[in-house]
C-alpha cells in the first residue's frame, strides 16, 4: 500500500486501528467479564452470598472438580457426543455430498431443501423431535412398531438418551457438512478425474487417491466446526432433557450451567467452563493451524 | 470404458434411492411439525396422518384461547416473543454491522502488526463457550442493570453476530483487487469515499447475505436469553420450551409456534442460498 523503504507516518500507521476501534472496543467488553471468569474460578463465589467473591481459595475449585465421582463420567459423555456426532456428520455428509454432486434430476429437486433442518432454532427443531419421541403423541415408537421393532423410551430412559440427542444433532448438522463438501466437490477441476477414467481406475481408487486428499481442506472445515460446536453442545441437550435422566447426558457445558446457574455456586460452575475452554483452545490451535493451509488451498482452486 | 448401460444405470438409481431417503429422514420433522399444528387437540392423540385441519392453535398463540379457562392460558404473549427475537436479531446485526464492516476493511487491506492475532480473537469468540462469557455477565448485568435489557442483549449476542460479519466480509473484500483503490487514490480521493463509494457498492451482495446469516444465528440463539433474559426479553426459543415444560404440555401449541418462528428462517436462508455456503464457513469456503 505504501512505498517500501519510508516509514509512514504515525498518522497512517494507527489508520488500521482507528477504523477497527469500534470493533476492539466490542473485544474488550467481550474480554473484560472473560478475565474475570478466570478470577473467579480461584475464588468461592456463590450467588446467593454476598462478598464471597473477595473469598480466595486457590486451586480448591480446580481439585473440587476432578475428584467429582461424577468428573470422568463427564469427561466420557462430553467427548462421546462430540466424536460421535463429528464422526457421522462428516462420513454421511460426505455420502449425501457425494450423492448430490451427480447428474441427477432427484439430487436437482432436493439439494435447496438440504438446508431446512441447519436454519430452524436448535431448540425448536429438538423440541420437535422431543414430541416426536414422546409416548402418547409421538409419531417414532408407532414408525418403529409398524416394521416390527419394539417402542423406545428415546431420551427419557438412560441407554437411549445419549442415541436420542446425537440423532437430532446429526439431523440438524449433516446438511452442514454436505454442503461444505458439496462446495469442495464443485470446485475441483475435471483433468484428473478424466484421465482416471480413461486408465480404467476403479471408483475406490479415484476416491482414496483423488477424491479424499483434494477435498482435505474441505473435510478439516467441517471437523473444525463440528468438533468445536457439539464440545460445548447445550441447545440440543438442554431442550430434550435438561442433561438427564440422572446425569446421563450432563457433559461439561451442562454441569456448568446446572452449577452456575441453577446451584447458584458460580465459582464451582465456572471451573468447568473454564476447562471446556482450555480443552477447545487446544484443539483449536492445533485444527486452526490446519485450516489456515485449507483456507489457502482451497482458495486456490 | 466398460458398459455404460446397464451397471451405470443401476448405480444411478440406486444413489437416488438413498439420496431420498436421506431427504426423508431430513424433512419428516419439519413436515410432521407443520401436521401436528394444524392438528385439533381432539384428535392430538391419534397418529393418523387423516385429521380434521383446524388453525385453532395459530389463533390460540397468537389471539390468545377463547375457549380456555378465565385465566389459566387465555392470555398468549407468543406475539410479544416474536417482537422480542425480532427487536435482538435485527439489533445485534446492525450494531455488528456499524462495529464490524469497517474492521473486516481494515483486516482485508492493511498490513499491520498483530494484524492475524486480532482477526483469530474475533474468530475465537465462535468458538469459546458461551458459558465463560455469560455467566459473569449474569452478575455484571444485575450491577450494571443490564440484565434483562435489550442493550444488553444485543451487546453479548455480539459474540455471536460480529465474529460473522468480520470474517465473511474480510474474504469478500480481499476479493476485490486493490488496482481499483489505488486507481481512485491517485485521483485524490480519500480512503473513506473509496471505502463508501467504490467498495461497499461491490460487496453489497455478500454484505446483504452476511448480515441475514447473522439475524438468523441470532434469532436461533438461546443460551443467551436464557441465562440473561427474563420477562422483558423471552425470545421465541425461550417461549417454545415453556409450552412443553408446563404443568400441561401444549404439543399442537409448540408446533404451532415452531412453525411461525421456523418460516422467516427458511424463506431467509433460500433468498441468500447463494452466499450460503461463504457466510456458514466464515469465509474459508467461496462457494
Amino acid at each position: 500500500m505504501t512505498e517500501e523503504n519510508i516509514r509512514p507516518p504515525l498518522s497512517v500507521r494507527i489508520r488500521p486501528w482507528l477504523i477497527a476501534l469500534p470493533a476492539l472496543l466490542v473485544l474488550i467488553g467481550i474480554l473484560y467479564p472473560f478475565v474475570t471468569a478466570i478470577y473467579y474460578t480461584f475464588t468461592g463465589y456463590q450467588l446467593n452470598r454476598p462478598g464471597s467473591a473477595n473469598n480466595f481459595v486457590g486451586l480448591q475449585n480446580y481439585w473440587r472438580m476432578i475428584t467429582h465421582v461424577d468428573f470422568l463420567y463427564s469427561t466420557y459423555i462430553t467427548f462421546a457426543y462430540a466424536l460421535l456426532t463429528t464422526g457421522v456428520e462428516l462420513s454421511l455428509g460426505l455420502l449425501i455430498a457425494m450423492l448430490l454432486n451427480r447428474e441427477s434430476r432427484v439430487a436437482k429437486i432436493l439439494t435447496p431443501m438440504l438446508i431446512f433442518p441447519m436454519v430452524i432454532a436448535p431448540v425448536i427443531g429438538t423440541l420437535v423431535w422431543k414430541v416426536m419421541m414422546q409416548p402418547s403423541v409421538g409419531i417414532l415408537n408407532p414408525m418403529l412398531n409398524a416394521i416390527g421393532l419394539p417402542s423406545l423410551e428415546w431420551a427419557a430412559a438412560p441407554q437411549t438418551a445419549l442415541f436420542s440427542v446425537v440423532l437430532v444433532d446429526v439431523w440438524m448438522f449433516t446438511p452442514f457438512a454436505a454442503l461444505i463438501l458439496t462446495a469442495g466437490l464443485r470446485s475441483f477441476p475435471n483433468a484428473p478425474f478424466e484421465a482416471a477414467r480413461v486408465d480404467g481406475a476403479s471408483f475406490w481408487f479415484t476416491f482414496r487417491n483423488l477424491t479424499l486428499p483434494m477435498l482435505m481442506p474441505f473435510l478439516t472445515i467441517v471437523v473444525v466446526f463440528r468438533l468445536m460446536d457439539s464440545l460445548k453442545m447445550f441447545d440440543i441437550i438442554f431442550a430434550m432433557t435438561e442433561g438427564g435422566p440422572g446425569n446421563t447426558l450432563m457433559t461439561y457445558e451442562l454441569t456448568a450451567y446446572r452449577t452456575a446457574i441453577q446451584f447458584q455456586r458460580l465459582a464451582q460452575g465456572l471451573t468447568y467452563a473454564v476447562l471446556l475452554y482450555i480443552i477447545i483452545y487446544i484443539s483449536s490451535q492445533y485444527l486452526i493451524k490446519f485450516w489456515g493451509r485449507a483456507q489457502r488451498r482451497a482458495a486456490g482452486f | 470404458m466398460e458398459n455404460k448401460s446397464g451397471s451405470h444405470r443401476l448405480a444411478a438409481v440406486l444413489s437416488d434411492a438413498v439420496l431420498i431417503a436421506y431427504f426423508i429422514f431430513a424433512l419428516f420433522p419439519i413436515v410432521w411439525m407443520l401436521l401436528i399444528s394444524l392438528k385439533p387437540g381432539e384428535e392430538l392423540f391419534t397418529t393418523r396422518f387423516v385429521f380434521h385441519p383446524t388453525l385453532d392453535n395459530y389463533q390460540a398463540i397468537l389471539f390468545g384461547d377463547p375457549r380456555a379457562a378465565a385465566g389459566v392460558v387465555a392470555k398468549q404473549e407468543f406475539p410479544r416473543y416474536f417482537l422480542n427475537s425480532l427487536i435482538l436479531a435485527t439489533g445485534s446485526v446492525v450494531v455488528s454491522l456499524l462495529f464490524g464492516v469497517p474492521a473486516a476493511y481494515a483486516l482485508a487491506r492493511y498490513k499491520f502488526k498483530g494484524k492475524e492475532d486480532l482477526a483469530f480473537t474475533f474468530l475465537s469468540f465462535r468458538f469459546a463457550p458461551e458459558l465463560v462469557v455469560i455467566i459473569p455477565l449474569a452478575v455484571l448485568y444485575r450491577q450494571l442493570g443490564l440484565y434483562d435489557t435489550y442493550w444488553g442483549m444485543i451487546w453479548v449476542l455480539q459474540l455471536v453476530t460480529l465474529p460473522l460479519l468480520i470474517w465473511v466480509l474480510r474474504s469478500y473484500f480481499e476479493d476485490i483487487s486493490p488496482d481499483i483503490e489505488q486507481a481512485a487514490m491517485i485521483d485524490g480521493y480519500p480512503w473513506w469515499r473509496i471505502f463508501w463509494n467504490i467498495l461497499l457498492p461491490l460487496v453489497r451482495p455478500g454484505l446483504a447475505a452476511a448480515a441475514l446469516l447473522a439475524f438468523i444465528f441470532a434469532w436461533n440463539s438461546f443460551i443467551f436469553p436464557l441465562v440473561l433474559g427474563a420477562s422483558n426479553t423471552t425470545t421465541v426459543t425461550v417461549a417454545a420450551l415453556g409450552y412443553l415444560s408446563s404443568a400441561q404440555s401444549f404439543f399442537n401449541r409448540m408446533a404451532a409456534a415452531a412453525v411461525i418462528s421456523s418460516i422467516p428462517q427458511i424463506v431467509l436462508a433460500l433468498s441468500i442460498q447463494r452466499y450460503l455456503i461463504r457466510g456458514l464457513s466464515f469465509g474459508a469456503v467461496k462457494g
